[in-house]
C-alpha cells in the first residue's frame, strides 16, 4: 500500500507562506519562553516552588465550593483544577513553604465537607531552594542538548545545513511553548522533559530529507536549487509522513489513555511530533536553499 | 544460509534468552528455589510514582552543627575553668563562629591563654582586650574545622536518619546524601508518610533539666543560667492543648547520648504506654548522683526544647534506668522509643522536598500506562502490516524484540521503571519502525527502479544506514543530557530513551535484516512484500 504516489509539490515556493506561520509561532513561544523566565507562565511546583496535592473525593464536588472552603480556613491563593473522571481535585499552592499548607488544605476540606470524605492521592511539596536548582539545571540540560545536536549536524553535513537543521529545531521547541502557552497549560518538569526529547527527535524527519538532498546534489549538479530540494522532498515526502505517523499513533494513544499524570506530557510530545515533521520540510529545507543561493551569488559576483 | 546470517541469528538468539534470562526475577513474585546464585537476581524497579511513596529531600542545618559544638566548648571551658578555679564573669558562644570569655584580672586572663593553647591548639585566640573594665577574648573556630564539623553533621544525620527507618520498618529504603548539605530519602510503599515524616524530621535532643523553682515563669526577669520553656499538656477528652511554662537550668544535668536503649513498656496500673531508658555506665552514675543530690525536687525531661513532663524526684533511682511517661498513644510512644534509641541528629533537618504518591495513584497509573501502551503497539503493528504487509510484519517482530530486549536490560541494570520511563517505551514503540520504515522506503525506490529483491533489500540498508545512525544519534544526545540532569521520573525517562534508542539501532539494523535474509538469500524469490 501506499499513502502517496508521486508528488509534485513546491515546497520550496511556499516559503514565504511557511515562514510567515512560522514566525507566528515561533514570536509566541518566544513570549512564551519570556514569560516562563520571569516566572510569569502558568509554572509547576517542580520550578516555582510549592506545595500540590491531588484529592480523591468520595462525592462529587465542586470548585467554587472547595475555594469558598479553602477561603473560610485561611488559604487565600490556591489554582483549583478538577480532573474528571472519579471526583478528583487538584490544588496548587505557589511559593509556600514545606509541610504547613498540605495540612492546612486537609483540616480545611475535612471540616467543612464533613460528609465527603477524601483521600491524597499525591501530595507534592518542593521548597524554593529547590525549585531554583531545578530551574538551572533545566537551563544548563536544554542548553547542553541543543547545543550537542547542533555540533552534531554540523559535523555530520555543512554548515548550511547545520544552520537550517537547528533553526528548525528550535522552531519546533519554541512551537511547543507557544501551544502551551497559548492554552495556559503547566510548564513543568516533564514539559521540559518533553521538548528535549522532541529536540531530538524532530530531527530524524530533518536528517531525512537532508540525507536526501544531499546524495541529489552529489548527483545532479545542473538543477537549480530550488529544483533539487523540492524534489529530494517529494521523493522522501511519504517517509517523512509515516515515520511520523507511527511515533504519532504511540503518542495519541499515551495521550488518550495514559492517565493524567502525563496526559499533558503526551499533549506536548504529540505537537512536537506534528510541528517537526512540518518543519522539516517547510522550515530546514528552505533556510538551507536560501543559504545556498546566496553562497551562489556570492561565487558568481567573485567570479 | 550463508555464514553471516547464521551467526546473527545466534547472536539474537542469545540476546533473546539473556533477555528472558534476566527478566525472570522481574516477572515471577517468588524465584524457584534451583534459581542459583550465579543466575541474576536484580529486576525492574518500579518508581515512587508508580508503587506509591514518599521521596524527600532534607537540609541539614549544618551551622546548627557548629554553634552546637561551639555551645559545647564554652561548657566544657567553665567546668575546667571551675576545677582550675580561675574566676570568669561569663563564657559563652558569640555568634556563629566565636565563644567569648570575659575574665576578672589580667593574670587569670594569662594563664586561661595558655590553658586555651594546649587545649584547643585549632583555634584561633585573639589577644585579651578591655570590655568595660573586665578583661575579654574571644575564641574562634577556623574555617576548615568549621567545615569539618559541617560535613561530619551530614554524615551523622544521615546515619541517625537510617537507623530510625530501618526501625520504623521500611522495605527497600534509600537513604543518600546529595549535594553539601541535603540528604535524599525515598520510602516506596509507605502506608502513613505522614508519621514517617515526623519521625525522621525530629531533631530528638533529649535533656534531663532540674525545674528552678526560685524563679517565676511570669516575672519576666530569667537570669542569664536559666531559660523559661513550656510544656504542652494535650486533654485526652477535649483535645485541648495547655501550655504550662517553667523556668529550668539552662545546663542539662544529663542528655540523650547517655542513652543505650528505650522501649515501650505498658504500665500495669493505669495501662498506659510509657518509655523506658536504659542509661550507659556514665550515664546511670550521673543520673545516680543528680538524682541522690536532688531529692524532693523537680526536674524536667526536655525533649527539642519542649518540656515533656516535669516530675519530683521521690527518691536516688541507682540502676541507669528511668521511664518517661506522659500523654501517650501506643504509635507516639513507639516513635519517641525509636528516636531515642537511634540517637539524636546533630543539627536540625528541614524538609525541602516532599513528593508523596499514595498507592492507588500508582496502580492506576501503572495499569493506564500498561493500557496506552498495549493500544499504541496494537496501532503500530495494524499500521505496519497494512502498509508494508510481510515486510512490515518483520518490522513489527523488531519492535517486539525491541521490547524485549529493553526490559531485558532495564531488568540487568537493575534500573527503576517510572510513569514517564513508561511513556518512554511506548514512544519507543513508534520510533523503532521509524528505522524500518526509512529502510522500507528505500527498498520500494530501488525495487522501482528495477532491481531484485535481493538487491533491493541490500541497496535499501546500505543507504538507509547513515539516516537512520545520523537520527538516532542525536535522540541519544538529548537522552544522556536529560539522565546526566534530570532527577527522579526524568531520569527513569532518560534511561528507557537511551537503552531503547541504542537496542533499536540494532534490531533494526541487524535483526530485521536477518529475517529479510533468510527468506531472500536463495534468490528465488521473485517479488517482495512490501
Amino acid at each position: 500500500m501506499e499513502l502517496l504516489g508521486k508528488t509534485r509539490i513546491d515546497f520550496i515556493g511556499k516559503r514565504n507562506i511557511s515562514f510567515i506561520i512560522s514566525a507566528i509561532i515561533s514570536i509566541i513561544g518566544i513570549i512564551g519562553v519570556i514569560q516562563v523566565g520571569r516566572g510569569a507562565a502558568n509554572m509547576g511546583i517542580d520550578f516555582s516552588g510549592g506545595t500540590s496535592m491531588q484529592l480523591k473525593f468520595s462525592k462529587p464536588i465542586s470548585i467554587a465550593d472547595a475555594r469558598t472552603a479553602l477561603h473560610k480556613n485561611g488559604i487565600a491563593k490556591a489554582d483549583l483544577q478538577e480532573i474528571k473522571d472519579g471526583n478528583k481535585l487538584l490544588v496548587k499552592m505557589a511559593g509556600a513553604a514545606v509541610g504547613k499548607p498540605s495540612e492546612m488544605v486537609q483540616t480545611a476540606f475535612k471540616k467543612e465537607f464533613a460528609d465527603n470524605a477524601f483521600t491524597v492521592e499525591s501530595s507534592t511539596e518542593i521548597g524554593p531552594s529547590i525549585g531554583d536548582k531545578l530551574r538551572k539545571d533545566t537551563m544548563v540540560a536544554a542548553f547542553l542538548s541543543l547545543l550537542g545536536i547542533i555540533m552534531y549536524i554540523a559535523w555530520r553535513f555543512d554548515f548550511k545545513f547545520g544552520v537550517g537543521a537547528t533553526l528548525a529545531t528550535m522552531h519546533d521547541c519554541l512551537a511547543m511553548f507557544a501551544v502551551f502557552y497559548l492554552m495556559n497549560k503547566e510548564i513543568n518538569l516533564l514539559f521540559i522533559t518533553a521538548v528535549l526529547t522532541i529536540a531530538g527527535y524532530s530531527l530524524t524527519d530533518t536528517v531525512v530529507v537532508f540525507d536526501r538532498i544531499r546524495e541529489n546534489l552529489h548527483k545532479n549538479l545542473k538543477g537549480s536549487m530550488k529544483t533539487i530540494f523540492n524534489d529530494s522532498i517529494n521523493e522522501v515526502l511519504s517517509r517523512t509522513i509515516v515515520t511520523s505517523l507511527t511515533v504519532f499513533l504511540a503518542a495519541v494513544s499515551l495521550f488518550l489513555f495514559g492517565g493524567e499524570v502525563i496526559h499533558d506530557f503526551s499533549l506536548a510530545l504529540l505537537v512536537g511530533v506534528i510541528v517537526g515533521t512540518y518543519s522539516s520540510v517547510f522550515v530546514a529545507s528552505p533556510i538551507v536553499v536560501i543559504l545556498e543561493d546566496r553562497a551562489l551569488a556570492k561565487e558568481t559576483k567573485t567570479a | 544460509m550463508p555464514k553471516e546470517t547464521g551467526w546473527r541469528i545466534s547472536l539474537i538468539a542469545v540476546f533473546v534468552a539473556l533477555s528472558f534470562l534476566y527478566l525472570t526475577p522481574t516477572l515471577s513474585s517468588k524465584l524457584p528455589s534451583w534459581w542459583g546464585s550465579l543466575l541474576p537476581k536484580d529486576k525492574i524497579h518500579l518508581g515512587l510514582d508508580l508503587q506509591g511513596g514518599t521521596h524527600l529531600v532534607m537540609e541539614v542545618d549544618t551551622q546548627k552543627a557548629v554553634e552546637g559544638s561551639l555551645d559545647l566548648v564554652a561548657t566544657d571551658l567553665e567546668d575546667t575553668l571551675n576545677s582550675k578555679q580561675l574566676r570568669f564573669k561569663h563564657i559563652a558562644r558569640n555568634g556563629s563562629d566565636k565563644v567569648s570569655l570575659v575574665l576578672y584580672e589580667k593574670g587569670t586572663a594569662d594563664a586561661v591563654q595558655k590553658l586555651i593553647k594546649d587545649k584547643y591548639p585549632s583555634y584561633e585566640q585573639s589577644p585579651t582586650f578591655d570590655e568595660g573594665g573586665f578583661v575579654a577574648m574571644t575564641l574562634r573556630v577556623n574555617e576548615k574545622d568549621a567545615q569539618d564539623r559541617k560535613d561530619k553533621a551530614v554524615q551523622q544525620a544521615l546515619e541517625t536518619i537510617r537507623n530510625r527507618i530501618d526501625q520504623f520498618g521500611v522495605s527497600e529504603p534509600t537513604i543518600q546524601r546529595e549535594g553539601i548539605n541535603h540528604i535524599v530519602v525515598q520510602l516506596p510503599g509507605i502506608k502513613d508518610p505522614q508519621r514517617a515524616i515526623d519521625l525522621i524530621g525530629r531533631t530528638a535532643r533529649l535533656d534531663f533539666k532540674m525545674v528552678r523553682e526560685d524563679i517565676s515563669p511570669t516575672s519576666g526577669n530569667i537570669p542569664e543560667d536559666a531559660e523559661l520553656l513550656k510544656e504542652k499538656s494535650v486533654d485526652s477528652k477535649t483535645g485541648a492543648v495547655t501550655e504550662i511554662p517553667i523556668v529550668v537550668q539552662k545546663k542539662s544535668m544529663i542528655t540523650g547520648d547517655l542513652l543505650t536503649d528505650a522501649q515501650v513498656r505498658i504500665d500495669s496500673q493505669f495501662n498506659q504506654p510509657y518509655v523506658g531508658i536504659e542509661f550507659n555506665s556514665l550515664g546511670a552514675k550521673l543520673f545516680d548522683q543528680v538524682t541522690a543530690a536532688n531529692v524532693g525536687k523537680r526536674f524536667a525531661i526536655v525533649l527539642d526544647n519542649n518540656i515533656h513532663s516535669a516530675p519530683v524526684i521521690r527518691e536516688r533511682i541507682s540502676g541507669g534506668s528511668a521511664q518517661i511517661s506522659g500523654n501517650f498513644t501506643e504509635k507516639t510512644a513507639a516513635d519517641l522509643a525509636i528516636v531515642l534509641r537511634a540517637g539524636a541528629l546533630p543539627a536540625p533537618v528541614k524538609i525541602i522536598q516532599n513528593v508523596t504518591v499514595g498507592p492507588s495513584l500508582g496502580q492506576d497509573s501503572i495499569n493506564k500506562g500498561l493500557y496506552a501502551g498495549l493500544i499504541g503497539v496494537l496501532l503500530v503493528v495494524v499500521f505496519m502490516a497494512v502498509y508494508y504487509k510481510l515486510s512490515g510484519m518483520i518490522a513489527n517482530l523488531g519492535m517486539v524484540l525491541n521490547i524485549l530486549f529493553l526490559m531485558g536490560s532495564l531488568a540487568a541494570l537493575g534500573a527503576t521503571l517510572t510513569l514517564p520511563g513508561i511513556a518512554a517505551i511506548v514512544l519507543l514503540v513508534g520510533m523503532s519502525v521509524d528505522s524500518n520504515v526509512i529502510i522500507f522506503e528505500r527498498i520500494r525506490e530501488e525495487l522501482k527502479l528495477g532491481k531484485s529483491p535481493k538487491s533491493a533489500l541490500d541497496a535499501g540498508y546500505d543507504k538507509a544506514f547513515l539516516t537512520i545512525m545520523d537520527s538516532h544519534i542525536t535522540t541519544l544526545i538529548t537522552a544522556a543530557v536529560l539522565f546526566q540532569f534530570g532527577t527522579g521520573p526524568v531520569k527513569g525517562f532518560a534511561v528507557s530513551l537511551s537503552l531503547g534508542v541504542i537496542i533499536n539501532l540494532f534490531t533494526s539494523l541487524i535483526g530485521t535484516k536477518v529475517t529479510f535474509d533468510l527468506f531472500l538469500h536463495k534468490g528465488t524469490v521473485k517479488k517482495m512484500s512490501i
